[in-house]
């Protein structure tokens, strides 16, 4: 039997800063994928004069080795927002995981999984990523690793929170009088129910992601030279502070993708929930009585 | 009769583009309990909220409600807040989230009692005392002192009977006051309802879905569905000779209303009942 | 015939700074094909005892049987099968149904509890409809309907279960009062069709008095009084009974005022009468 679904975008998704929150982000993910394509000149190549600023044949001008600061930013699109995503990604299934367990089963495993927890989140987060990129040895790949082993504990208490809650409900409960065992339980009935909550942390967080990337990146943990990333872009404008466009531009581009999950996120914050969104268009809807106007006629 | 005390006439209240009360008008009399009966969804308690202006901003109210010769829905923020409690009073569903609950009771009764009477503190704390002796609170000056967590549902109930009487009002308006009692708490604050609606010359407009509630303190009844009053009448009538088929549909439902009733009822069809709402 | 449920001398306490004892020592049994009503006022220890039956509480002492075993904990063990012969329906419509799983699926989940026990398949199609819904609507997601609509859809999915034995914890309280009778009604129907038996848990007198075969009432964890449901409602012979049934206001339009008892907790109450249990 083949069903038709016809699942309409309720008018809430449209709100400005979403969409230009939807529309930078795809803008930057586009870039990410062709920037190779169309680049002035190669990420690497140092084949410009110098520290040129802006100009006609630079748009962003030149750094002190002279590459050119705009095909280096495009570039670096495509190594910081998917380090971004996958890192919240793997953090979000960490996290979420771990919560979920401790919240449902209780007793010895959420006792331990939680003094973990506790233990990563009383360090600076900062400060902690440093210390592991530091002695795993400065590369990319460790920074991201870095970056997972500090930003999963969030995603756990904000997961056991929620299950906890949930493991109350009479649906959960109702499962288990069907004969579902606690990890079907888990998987089919607590874990789609946290999804809201944990997507909308996860989206807000990408923003930390790339800042704590770049950050590392910034501190030389991170991306080695000459990898176009860009913290580290922003850490080699220290040494020439005069030539303002090497540093403000990888700031910039930043800012703007870290504003665009933001507004996603928020966006999502209000209409994840299927049941108020559903049930404000539900109640909406009065029967009609024959004879008499429909309550949407009787206007006030 | 005598003049009513609250006349509220042709009132229409919406939300956005959804009307929910359309075109009520309703008459309160002293001395006499007028119910407004309906289910979840009829505009019965948005009709009661919109007498003291209770309801949001965004709500359009049209219509007028007349107590004596003010328009309520006219005055501004400060004269309504003369009328609050003072001449018009509201008991309310849930008294746990009538009372203050980190405000002793006693505070709670004199602080309304010198606001609207300006008494000075003994006169306020004997009316007070009066006043929980009337609404029957055991220990009424030991329960000066203590917060509402410490009284049950029903003495929470009587309390808020008691702050709304405070003030000797002309209206009271009750809304689904017993639902969230026990039946026997209940019991109870239906007989103090009525006798402090004779006793005081009050009158009460009584808001519930519970028709025994109803049939049992309450002397006219209208009944309301989807924001319109579909029938009125002495209780006698509607309880006993109802002329709408919702009315008709809805006392059949009822294991215990009059037999005859039932009977009737049980051949009234009308199209959508039980009234729910169909999926989106 | 054997009884399929046999509470004896069941105790439930929940720990606290002071430890609350909800249920102090009951016995009742349920035979196939019967109704059974557990009635009483808020905090009497009747949902302790519906949780404690399913397992969802842990009993202090004393035993629960279904056909003759304990019933087990709902821990970290999964539910054997012959105990999914034992189903619940509870009071929320709410948060009786998974809001992200389409209804279909979830009574589908019901069948998959009755198929693992040997017992007949059917389709989810089947008990959508014994419950007055269409079977278009299987593909939709619990928030697109109604309360009432949702408590239906939860009764279909424990009915799939081909359950012998249901358990129904306040289940029309939370809907429309025009509603109520009716539902519970189809409950009774559809449990007597299947041969099942039914503890129903409710605080509404006047509809349990016509779906239950027998009553028991419950005044603060311990039964006063218990028998035949129409030898109970017009012969109460327990002083909380007599208080408990004329306290009950009837839709019947003549003003009547229900009984209401001097005190709130009367000592007669608590009094124990062996010839009030059982009666015939």
């Amino acid at each position: 039997m083949i069903r038709r679904r016809r699942i309409p975008i309720p008018r809430a998704w449209l709100t400005p800063l979403a969409v230009i929150g939807v529309v930078i982000a795809l803008a930057w993910v586009l870039i990410a994928v062709t920037a190779p394509l169309w680049i002035p000149y190669a990420p690497n190549a140092q084949v410009l004069p110098r520290l040129q600023p802006p100009g006609i044949d630079t748009l962003m001008g030149t750094d002190s080795v002279g590459r050119d600061v705009f095909s280096r930013l495009m570039t670096g699109a495509s190594v910081t927002i998917p380090l971004a995503l996958t890192l919240v990604a793997v953090s979000l299934t960490i996290g979420t995981t771990l919560g979920a367990v401790a919240g449902y089963f209780g007793g010895w495993v959420d006792e331990v999984l939680m003094r973990i927890t506790d233990l990563v989140m009383a360090f600076p987060t900062v400060i902690l990523a440093m210390v592991i990129a530091a002695s795993l040895g400065p590369s990319l790949f460790n920074a991201v690793l870095a970056a997972i082993v500090v930003s999963w504990p969030a995603y756990a208490r904000v997961s056991r929170s929620l299950v906890l809650s949930l493991r109350q409900q009479n649906y959960v409960i109702a499962g288990r009088l069907l004969g579902f065992s606690p990890v079907r339980s888990l998987l089919t009935d607590i874990l789609p129910n946290i999804a809201g909550p944990v997507v909308v942390l996860a989206t807000l967080d990408v923003g930390t992601a790339i800042l704590l990337l770049s950050g590392l990146s910034f501190l030389g943990l991170g991306a080695q030279p000459p990898t176009a990333e860009w913290g580290s872009m922003i850490s080699s404008a220290i040494q020439n502070f005069d030539a303002w466009w090497i540093g403000v531009f990888p700031g910039l581009a930043i800012l703007t993708v870290v504003l665009a999950f933001n507004f996603i996120g928020d966006s999502l914050r209000d209409i994840l929930d299927p049941v108020s969104g559903g049930a404000r268009e539900a109640a909406a809807a009065i029967p009609v009585v024959p004879g008499q106007p429909t309550a949407r006629e009787a206007v006030v | 009769m005598r003049a009513p005390v609250l006349q509220i006439d042709d009132l229409t209240i919406g939300f956005g583009s959804t009307a929910v009360v359309r075109g009520v008008s309703l008459d309160l009399h002293a001395g006499r309990v007028q119910g407004l009966a309906g289910e979840s969804g009829s505009g019965k308690t948005v009709t009661a909220m919109s007498v003291l202006g209770l309801l949001p901003r965004t709500a359009t109210v049209t219509g007028s409600i007349r107590l004596g010769d003010v328009d309520l829905l006219g005055l501004r923020r400060r004269s309504l807040s003369a009328v609050r409690g003072r001449r018009v009073a509201m008991v309310f569903q849930d008294p746990s989230a009538s009372l203050h609950p980190q405000l002793t009771i006693g505070h709670q009764l004199t602080d309304h009692v010198r606001r609207h009477l300006k008494l000075d503190k003994a006169g306020a704390r004997s009316r007070a005392v009066e006043l929980l002796t009337r609404v029957r609170v055991p220990n009424p000056e030991n329960a000066l002192g203590r917060y509402p967590h410490q009284f049950s549902g029903g003495q929470r109930q009587r309390i808020a009977i008691a702050i709304a009487l405070a003030c000797d009002p002309e209206v009271l308006l009750a809304d689904e006051p017993t639902t969230a009692l026990d039946v026997t708490v209940q019991a109870g604050i239906l007989h103090l309802l009525r006798d402090l609606a004779i006793e005081r010359n009050l009158a009460v407009l009584l808001v519930t879905h519970d028709l025994g509630v109803m049939s049992a303190i309450a002397d006219d009844v209208a009944v309301m569905r989807h924001g319109l009053i579909v029938e009125s009448g002495t209780r006698e009538q509607i309880f006993l000779e109802p002329t709408h088929e919702y009315t008709r549909a809805l006392l059949a439902a009822m294991p215990d209303s009059a037999p005859a009733v039932r009977a009737a009822g049980a051949d009234a069809s009308a199209p959508d009942f039980p009234d729910e709402e169909g999926p989106s | 015939m054997s009884a399929l449920l046999t509470i004896d001398d069941l105790v439930v306490e929940y720990p606290g700074r002071v430890t609350v004892r909800a249920v102090d020592g009951i016995e009742l049994s349920i035979m196939p094909g019967e109704v059974l009503a557990l009635v009483g006022e808020s905090g009497c220890g009747k949902s302790s005892t519906a949780r404690a039956v399913v397992g969802m509480e842990r009993p202090q002492s004393g035993s629960v049987r279904y056909r003759g075993d304990a019933v087990p904990p709902l821990g970290l063990r999964r539910r054997p099968h012959r105990f999914t012969a034992m189903q619940m329906v509870f009071q929320d419509p709410n948060s009786s149904l998974n809001p992200r799983k389409r209804v279909g699926a979830q009574i589908n989940d019901g069948i998959a509890a009755a198929t693992a026990r040997g017992a007949a398949g059917s389709t989810p199609g089947e008990w959508i409809e014994a419950v007055g819904l269409d079977s278009s609507l299987l593909d939709r997601f619990p928030h697109q309907f109604s309360g009432g609509q949702r408590q239906r859809i939860a009764i279909a999915r424990a009915l799939a279960a081909r359950p012998d034995l249901i358990v129904a914890d306040e289940p029309i309280s939370a809907l429309d009062a025009s509603s109520q009778a009716a539902v519970a009604g189809l409950m009774r129907r559809l449990c007597l069709d299947a041969g099942a038996g039914m503890l129903f848990i409710s605080h509404d007198l006047s509809v349990v008095r016509v779906i239950a075969d027998r009553t028991a009432v419950m005044y603060r964890g311990k039964i006063v009084e218990s028998g035949r449901s129409e030898t109970i409602w017009s012969d109460p012979i327990h002083p909380y009974t007599q208080a408990l049934l004329s306290a009950i206001p009837h839709p019947d339009g003549r003003g009547i005022l229900p009984a209401a008892p001097d005190l709130e907790a009367p000592a007669a109450w608590s009094t124990l009468m062996p010839e009030a249990l059982d009666r015939s």
